[in-house]
């Protein structure tokens, strides 16, 4: 499976979330596939997606899911230790790992070859840590959810992309129906 | 009142409930109020660009957010106040200590002080200057204004302005 085929695998359990979408075609992925009010998609800032997920979640108390790539994780290596001292049960790192820049090309990542991002998120300090096949990705995030445990999930797929169009919504537009989504759920 | 716990002082009045730092050791003192202070929620951060990305989602959950840093780190987050805080428009108040000015016993934190003032300005960031312990007399209304217009708004703080607060 590649990310595209995760994400779709995905859309029954984050439709209804309140998610952070990291930059290119993730979101362009999520955008096309789902676009929800609950959806934020990053159109450029390469890597912050956990941290910016990870601020919506410490202060209300909807569930928030950052879906993250290894390179963006591997751009902004210090969220970890932030996460990990910063405990948000209603917070999930997704990180789909390719091992490629996918947005980019396919360039490999070192996540890829001998760096483990599951393995460094536990030396962080992170507690809840699950690597995953991307066709357990679903059942995995589901779990993380009922769980009510902040849980980084690492889940392993193939690089490969499809043919997505570019989003070309305003991000003024996206920001503010994902903040009035908040403000409504939260009361 | 000390200007450190002026500052903070001024953070609460304007209902800003969480605040990111890298620390600097002209900042080391109102670091220290904001991590006792009640009101407000502390997170240090370990890059100022990942500061500005947890300040964007507090201020998405709902929250007043502020950033404390270094002049120095000003080029690593110039991509995200142009595509995140600017892009989205989110307020952003960053209180910066404004290292290599007058006083400044480290030359090399005088190289990026020459460029400091030119980035904001290119950036098109309203920029303040505290020289004087008294401009901080001026914090409450900048950080009104931050408010209101939803941009990033820089506070520079040099070291006689720090030197004021030992005197």
């Amino acid at each position: 499976m590649i990310r595209s085929e995760v994400l779709k695998s995905l859309l029954p359990v984050i439709s209804d979330e309140f998610v952070v979408c990291n930059i290119g075609l993730p979101s362009q992925e999520l955008h096309m596939m789902d676009d929800q009010p609950t959806n934020f998609y990053m159109l450029g800032t390469m890597g912050l997606s956990s941290s910016i997920g990870l601020g919506v979640a410490l202060v209300q108390n909807q569930k928030v899911i950052s879906i993250d790539g290894d390179g963006s994780v591997l751009t902004n290596f210090g969220t970890l230790p932030t996460i990990a001292n910063n405990v948000a049960d209603n917070f999930i790192l997704l990180i789909i790992d390719n091992g490629s820049y996918g947005s980019t090309g396919d360039q490999p990542t070192y996540a890829g070859k001998k760096t483990s991002l599951s393995a460094v998120a536990t030396a962080c300090g992170c507690e809840n840590v699950v690597e995953c096949q991307a066709e357990d990705a679903a059942e995995t995030l589901k779990a993380a959810l009922a769980s009510n445990k902040m849980t980084i999930i690492v889940c392993k797929c193939e690089s490969g992309n499809i043919p997505v169009p570019v989003i070309t919504m305003d991000p003024v537009s996206i920001r503010d129906r994902f903040m009035n989504e908040l403000k409504v759920r939260n009361g | 009142m000390s200007v450190n716990k002026r500052i903070v002082a001024d953070f609460v009045k304007n209902d800003i409930s969480f605040v990111t730092t890298v620390p600097c050791k002209q900042l080391a003192g109102v670091i220290d109020e904001i991590e006792n202070s009640l009101e407000i929620f502390h997170i240090p951060s370990n890059k100022e660009d990942e500061g500005m990305g947890l300040c964007a989602g507090a201020f998405m959950g709902g929250k007043r957010p502020a950033i404390i840093m270094q002049n120095t780190a000003l080029g690593v987050t110039l991509n995200t106040l142009a595509t995140l805080t600017q892009f989205y428009r989110m307020p952003l108040p960053m209180l910066i200590s404004y290292r290599g000015e007058l006083g400044e016993p480290v030359a090399c934190q005088v190289e990026m002080a020459v460029h400091t003032k030119a980035l904001l300005t290119q950036f098109l960031i309203p920029t303040y200057h505290f020289h004087k312990e008294s401009d901080a007399d001026e914090l409450d209304n900048i950080l009104k204004y931050t408010f209101m217009c939803n941009k990033p708004v820089a506070i520079l703080t040099d070291a006689t302005f720090w030197k004021g607060e030992k005197e």
